[in-house]
């Protein structure tokens, strides 16, 4: 057993309303730079769409992550072979137009514009060139299903799903959408370290986060291509790739990541993971079926006393395993079991888990009902817990064609095609709202509360734990992180503010593209 | 003057290279091929990868008869009609290479932008290199047993601090310019993006897949027997 500490991350999808402000945090701190400005290390996407850089989920195209060969892995597109043989050029590297033109608009002009009939325009140039162009594409342009013909309908998940289901998924009246915010998993198993030739790539070994050293990468241009979920970037005037490092000088300190930090929907919870890295490579290599299995049994019960002997032999701190055992994640995760990792069949073993959706799922409309009934008095609130929220669980998910967001289509995207494991996953989230209902409104019977928490293996005082760390949890508890024992003596060298607007921390000389 | 360009040149060449190579290297950032693929793909398939190995056996030729020229004279009659049409294959290669990037360079607006003066100089150089190399082997037939007899001495001349010019300054004019070419891109080496060749990733082939870093010895430091202010600390 070769105990290790992990920095680990639980999204509630349920919680996101799309606003971007974490977007906007990311981008105001570190890629606000010559080159890096298409690069969104945090970016949320809607869901049903094709998501950034378009389509970035069929591998058939992007040939990123890793494949079954045989009894182990290999690299889909990347890798000692493949790798090298491409060096010259790589076939599967994502280009700009897969991205977009990063633009702005010459805002000058609205400035300088002499006294005329007409209103000046700002015209929108290149970043690259700087050139006029015509704007053909943005990060984020198919938001809320704008634009649902060219982008969601063409979402890599709806592969398995029948024309009739992603025709009733697209009716105007059944159409719904959630957001899906998405950083860098910081892999147990990252296919970027393994695809780069330079070994410039590298996971720190006291909190997993992976990183970049930027004198050392030669611009392969390898990890591009490996990464399945595209969360590294080539910057096109340093030559070197980029990708979220998260914010580990406010880690190290103990303060949360900027787009943690600045969630306006507080979605977002980081802690520990005590795992053990023998088991990676096992887990990575299993069965599909298998594969979410074996990838949350890595991580260790930081509450065995077995598990804290063997940590403090590999040196983790105490303040590490303290925190291990208060981590938000391991609820989310193991103890409650409602979290997944986001396309676990690319076997990097990603550290970032989703609370899976439940209101487009369970916001299922009928028709009738609704037009012959009211279903909600303004006055009384009586609800009709018929047409909007179905609260009787066997009927909910008894017939998935009733879903307004099928459940193969999350499962697609959240447990590797396993639509059972998802399931799972939303009854439980469906149990608690029964008995906080059941609590607060009263007009759900404590009979029916019980069995409901009864048919997915809940007790009340869970319910209520799930309830108040989803709900209530204050700053303290969303994010529990120890300090790295390193942050003094990085502010003894240098100012964070100082290095603002430089590639990463710690150069001696700016960072200038090569002659 | 033909000592200045056969005897003193090949040395500032090559201290030039060996120095200013290391220089950037040591002072980190700068070391990197700053490929464009990210911004043009399609032209890039049929000029790089014609041009990379073009270049790279062109260049293992001249390397194995410099150390090995016994192995070069040995090839003779109808083996060495093959030999130099392969080899002179691998140059057009290259030269086609070289130029279709030229060409590509100079007519995409967004690869102007990655285009420093030094790439055009390196790559005008290496064009004219290359035209030079292939007319010598079409015009100075069999360079490859004549490279073996008569140039390899001089190169060992100058690896053993004895430059031998006077066997040069009676050679051809274009194999005079050849050397020069040759010498200048091994001194312009340190202060353009060929430095990426220094960097090859030859040793990913041997290395693990996964890479995790200690920033210190993880058991060590967390050793109650001895406080981690013993160890000393590493970044200040």
């Amino acid at each position: 057993m070769d105990v290790r500490s992990q920095m680990s991350m639980v999204f509630h999808l349920d919680k996101c309303l799309g606003c971007h402000t974490c977007t906007v945090a990311c981008k105001n701190i570190w890629t606000d730079r010559k080159g890096a400005e298409y690069m969104w290390w945090n970016n949320v996407e809607t869901k049903p769409g094709t998501g950034y850089p378009t389509k970035w989920e069929d591998q058939e195209i992007y040939k990123g992550g890793w494949e079954k060969s045989g009894s182990g892995i290999e690299l889909r597109g990347a890798g000692k072979r493949k790798g090298l043989l491409n060096i010259f050029h790589n076939p599967n590297l994502p280009v700009i137009d897969d991205y977009y033109e990063p633009f702005t608009y010459k805002y000058l002009d609205l400035i300088e514009s002499p006294l005329q009939d007409v209103q000046p325009v700002a015209r929108p140039v290149s970043l690259i060139t700087g050139k006029p162009i015509d704007i053909k594409m943005g990060p984020n342009w198919d938001d809320d299903l704008s634009g649902t013909p060219d982008f969601a309908r063409k979402d890599p998940n709806l592969k398995n799903l029948s024309p009739a289901e992603q025709e009733a998924m697209f009716q105007l009246e059944k159409m719904a959408l959630y957001y899906l915010p998405r950083i860098c998993n910081h892999c147990l198993n990252p296919a970027c370290v393994a695809s780069c030739p330079s070994g410039a790539i590298y996971k720190r070994g006291e909190d997993g986060v992976v990183l970049i050293d930027q004198t050392k990468c030669r611009a392969w241009r390898m990890c591009v291509t490996a990464c399945p979920y595209k969360k590294t970037y080539y910057n096109w005037s340093t030559g070197k790739s980029e990708k979220c490092l998260l914010c580990f000088p406010r880690i190290e300190a103990g303060i949360a990541p900027a787009c943690m930090h600045s969630c306006v929907g507080r979605i977002r919870y980081l802690g520990v993971m005590l795992y053990d890295a023998d088991m990676i490579e096992k887990a990575a290599s299993s069965d599909d079926k298998d594969l979410i299995n074996s990838h949350l049994n890595i991580y260790l019960d930081p509450h065995d006393p077995k598990v804290i002997a063997a940590a403090k032999a590999n040196g983790v701190a105490d303040s590490t395993i303290a925190a291990a055992q208060a981590s938000p994640i391991y609820k989310f995760v193991k103890e409650w079991k409602i979290a997944l990792p986001l396309h676990a069949e690319f076997r990097t073993l990603p550290n970032l888990f989703y609370v899976p959706p439940l209101l487009p799922v369970m916001a299922s409309v009928s028709e009738q009902e609704k037009s012959s009934t009211p279903q909600l008095n303004p006055i009384a609130k009586n609800w009709d817990d018929k047409w909007l929220y179905d609260t009787s669980l066997d009927s909910i998910f008894g017939t998935i064609d009733d879903l307004r967001m099928p459940l193969k289509y999350m499962a697609n995207m959240f447990s590797a095609g396993n639509e059972d494991l998802i399931a799972d996953k939303l009854k439980k989230l469906m149990a608690i709202r029964i008995y906080r209902r059941h609590k607060t409104v009263g007009d759900i019977s404590a009979e029916k509360s019980a069995t409901a928490l009864r048919n997915v293996n809940l007790t009340e005082a869970q319910a209520e734990a799930i309830y108040n760390l989803t709900s209530l949890a204050k700053f303290e508890e969303r994010f529990v992180i120890p300090a790295a024992h390193r942050e003094q003596a990085i502010e003894m060298i240098e100012s964070t503010a100082d290095v603002k607007g430089s590639t990463g921390f710690g150069f001696l000389a700016k960072p200038a593209r090569g002659l | 003057m033909d000592f200045l360009l056969f005897g003193a040149f090949p040395y500032v060449a090559l201290v030039m290279f060996l120095v200013g190579s290391i220089y950037r290297y040591k002072t980190g950032f700068k070391y990197s091929s700053l490929s464009s693929q990210f911004l043009e793909t399609k032209k890039l398939f049929l000029s790089s990868v014609p041009f990379h190995v073009g270049i790279l056996v062109v260049l293992l030729g001249h390397l194995v008869g410099f150390l090995f020229p016994s192995l070069f004279l040995s090839i003779g009659g109808e083996s060495l009609v093959t030999f130099e049409i392969v080899a002179l294959s691998f140059a057009f290669a290259a030269i086609v290479g070289l130029i279709s990037l030229f060409i590509r360079r100079a007519t995409s607006e967004r690869l102007r932008m990655v285009t420093s003066k030094m790439d055009v100089l390196i790559e005008l150089l290496l064009m004219a290199q290359f035209i030079i190399g292939i007319w010598i082997a079409v015009e100075l037939r069999w360079g490859s047993t004549w490279y073996a007899s008569n140039m390899t001495p001089y190169l060992q001349s100058i690896w053993t601090l004895t430059p031998d010019v006077a066997a040069i300054s009676a050679m051809p004019l274009l194999i005079q310019l050849h050397i020069i070419g040759a010498f200048l891109i091994v001194f312009l080496i340190p202060f353009t993006r060929l430095v990426h060749f220094l960097v090859m990733p030859l040793h990913y082939i041997t290395r693990p897949h996964q890479i995790v870093t200690w920033y210190w010895d993880k058991k060590k430091i967390r050793d109650v027997n001895t406080p981690w202010t013993i160890t000393e600390p590493k970044n200040n």
